[in-house]
């Protein structure tokens, strides 16, 4: 559903990115794995149309997406930053905005955030300001509010980086459902090899800004294709 | 009256506070004048603020730098200065002359507007700055526009703005120097309950002040005073709870 060739992103001389290939099945989980600074985040905002490459095609649907087109294609995804942005106002109207700006009637909009909500396990929370959230709550949120106009295609930076184990069995649960239920396709960078082998189906490799691997989850985690990837693997790569 | 001993002061403070118990009409009339001046001038402060603050924070054009500095300085604008300047383009030889608005509540307008503007402008302008980047990037990843960033920035930094608005509402109550010049502290001839002249006509709160004192009338300065600060501290205790809820 949505392929990258050849593209790279400098910062000012700094290489972040060198000519990546890559492309994402329509209803799978892919993880995108690398130690920490090697540019996940980077992808990540590229394909989210909140950085621009320096080079390279990005294709949505079989069709190249020209900036022009980014409303139609962001339209159709949602990315969850690192650390969650909370809008300061009720958990209701956080979670409800996706589809307050896609201009959905009140009464939908009501039975979505509820179901969106109960997915979540923040059913009952809709009164409360989303600022006093705890950590694994609030994350929680933003995961209700990507999800409440069921986008295509989930990007998940880091999701349970900041959380205890308790939040993170949780988050990887809604992110089960949501790929059972809704058949959402889900990118996640992550360098928590256990979580890797628990949610994803594929699984790319990112190192110094070169994707070095991309393979099945059986196949990294058995054969992998790359000494460096076995090396990361195996906990052995110092990062 | 005597203001040299502590028995008169205790009357004139008693008599203060009568003159607005009685709703004596002269009084309510320049509350009324200090009300609309700085009320009106206060709206359309903020009608241009607002706007303002956002231009500088989402767009990009030539002088938009010098703009800024502009506001930063106009913010620490002294009032007297403000005043004597409008008071130069209003009088009839000056550029502003045909308007005929010399000692009007008009000027009065004009010259707070000048005031407060860079004020409001600047405080709103800080509290777009403090709306985290990761909120936009929210909006946009959520499916927004740059419409809904704008929106979404506003709602964020809603706090702040209305504290800038209320920060330029107390600013223009308070202030003496610049709408004294402009306005001339004007009351028509007369009497009414035996104190101060006539119903004002550009006479405020702030400007009665001065002169009653100077003419020695202590109770109506005082009772004058005492709806002043209340004024000022219900605009400036809203303030604090606002900012406490942010
Ligand atoms: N806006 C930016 N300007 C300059 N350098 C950046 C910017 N964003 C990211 N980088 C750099 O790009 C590299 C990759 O960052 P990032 O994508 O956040 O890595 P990861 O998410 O894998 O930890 C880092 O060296 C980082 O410092
Ligand atoms: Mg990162």
């Amino acid at each position: 559903m949505f392929r990258v060739e050849n593209l790279s992103k400098s910062f000012g001389n700094k290489e972040v990115l060198k000519k990546i290939n890559l492309e994402i099945f329509r209803g799978e989980v892919f993880a995108l794995m690398g130690p920490s600074g090697v540019g996940k985040t980077t992808l990540l905002r590229i394909l989210n149309f909140l950085e621009t490459p320096t080079d390279g095609k990005m294709m949505f649907n079989g069709r190249e997406c020209a900036i022009r087109q980014k409303n139609t294609v962001m339209h159709k995804m949602s990315m969850l930053f690192q650390r969650p942005a909370l809008f300061n106002s009720s958990v209701f109207n956080n979670v409800a905005y996706g589809l307050i700006i896609r201009g959905v009637d009140k009464k939908t909009i009501g039975k979505k955030v509820i179901e969106a909500l109960n997915l979540v396990g923040l059913a009952g929370y809709e009164k409360q300001r989303a600022l006093t959230l705890s950590g694994g709550e609030a994350q929680r949120m933003v995961f209700a509010r990507a999800i409440v106009y069921s986008p295509d295609l989930l990007l998940l930076d880091e999701p349970t980086s900041n959380l205890d184990p308790a939040n993170v069995a949780k988050i990887e649960e809604i992110i089960k459902k949501i790929r059972s239920e809704h058949g959402t396709t889900i990118v996640i960078a992550t360098h928590n090899i256990p979580q890797v082998r628990r949610i994803a189906d594929r699984v790319g490799i990112l190192l110094n800004g070169e994707l070095i691997e991309v393979n099945s989850k059986e196949k990294i985690f058995t054969n992998p294709g790359d000494a460096r990837s076995a090396a990361f693997i195996k906990g052995e790569m110092i990062y | 009256m005597d203001i040299s001993s502590g028995d008169s002061l205790l009357q004139g403070i008693i008599k203060g506070f009568e003159l607005i118990f009685s709703l004596n009409p002269y009084i309510l009339s320049i509350t009324g004048v200090s009300i609309e001046v700085s009320g009106t001038a206060t709206i359309l402060a903020t009608l241009t603020a607002i706007p303002l603050a956002f231009a500088l924070s989402f767009t990009h054009f030539r002088g938009k730098q010098a703009l800024i500095t502009l506001i930063n300085t106009g913010m620490g604008l002294p009032p007297v200065f403000v005043g004597l300047v409008v008071f130069l383009m209003v009088v009839p030889a000056g550029p502003l002359g045909l308007l005929n608005i010399v000692f009007t509540r008009k000027a009065m307008i004009l010259a707070q507007y000048i005031l407060i503007t860079p004020i409001i402008t600047g405080i709103s302008l800080a509290a777009i700055k403090a709306v985290p980047l990761s909120i936009i990037e929210t909006v946009y990843t959520l499916g927004g526009s740059e419409k809904d960033a704008v929106v979404a920035t506003l709602k964020e930094a809603r706090f702040g703005i209305i504290t800038a608005v209320l920060a330029g509402l107390g600013r223009a109550l308070a202030e003496v120097g610049a709408i004294l010049i402009v306005g001339g502290n004007i009351a028509r001839t007369g009497s009414i309950g035996g104190i101060g002249e006539g119903l004002s006509e550009t006479r405020t709160l702030t400007t009665a002040i001065t002169s009653e004192t100077s003419k020695g009338d202590i109770s109506t300065s005082i009772a004058l005073g005492i709806i002043l600060i209340s004024l000022v501290l219900s605009v400036n205790i809203l303030a604090n709870f606002i900012q406490r809820r942010d």
